[in-house]
């Protein structure tokens, strides 16, 4: 990797890497998210979460409303494999 | 031959683009068609992306803002510098 005066996030793992043992929100192909804390994770985006709570987005067809549901699910300790991972952040602030 | 490392001709291949625009407001959008707007912290090989200050759009709609956001590389379809 070439090196770039040692900035903070030199390349965009590091950013993960900031976020280990923090609650982090990841989004996953499906509408899925998971929330947990992050206790382990590889180049491949393999992860190790925590005390995670998974929502899945379900969109309902009555007639002409389409209606979004979620359904959740907790979940002590939880790997993730890196191919469904989409995008990792800290905690969203949904707005 | 020339190709490879071009040193001096970084404009001319993708990956000179990309670091060009590290800093800079950047739109990315993924196959799934969700766009994030955001400032473009760095890119790697895989094309994984780190954002900053990082907006969600879903159908044109802001959904979400993301302080920090780390993006797959496998779900990029582009990255645009915004102006």
């Amino acid at each position: 990797m070439p090196e770039e005066e040692s900035a903070p996030v030199a390349e965009p793992l590091d950013l993960v890497r900031l976020l280990l043992d923090e609650i982090v929100c990841v989004k996953l192909r499906g509408d899925r998210e998971l929330k947990g804390r992050l206790h382990a994770y590889d180049g491949h985006c393999n992860m190790v979460l925590g005390d995670v709570e998974e929502t899945i987005y379900v969109v309902e067809d009555e007639g002409d409303e389409e209606e979004v549901k979620t359904v959740s699910r907790k979940s002590e300790m939880l790997f993730v494999r890196g191919d469904s991972v989409v995008l990792i952040a800290p905690q969203a602030r949904s707005s | 031959m020339e190709n490879g490392n071009t040193s001096q001709s970084e404009g001319k291949d993708p990956s000179g683009f990309l670091g060009e625009i590290t800093g800079n407001p950047v739109i990315v959008k993924l196959n799934s068609g969700v766009v994030y707007k955001g400032e473009l912290q760095s890119v790697d090989g895989y094309m994984n992306i780190a954002l900053e200050k990082t907006e969600e759009y879903v159908n044109g709609v802001k959904r979400r803002s993301y302080g920090d956001a780390f993006v797959r590389g496998n779900n990029v379809m582009y990255i645009s510098a915004d102006s």
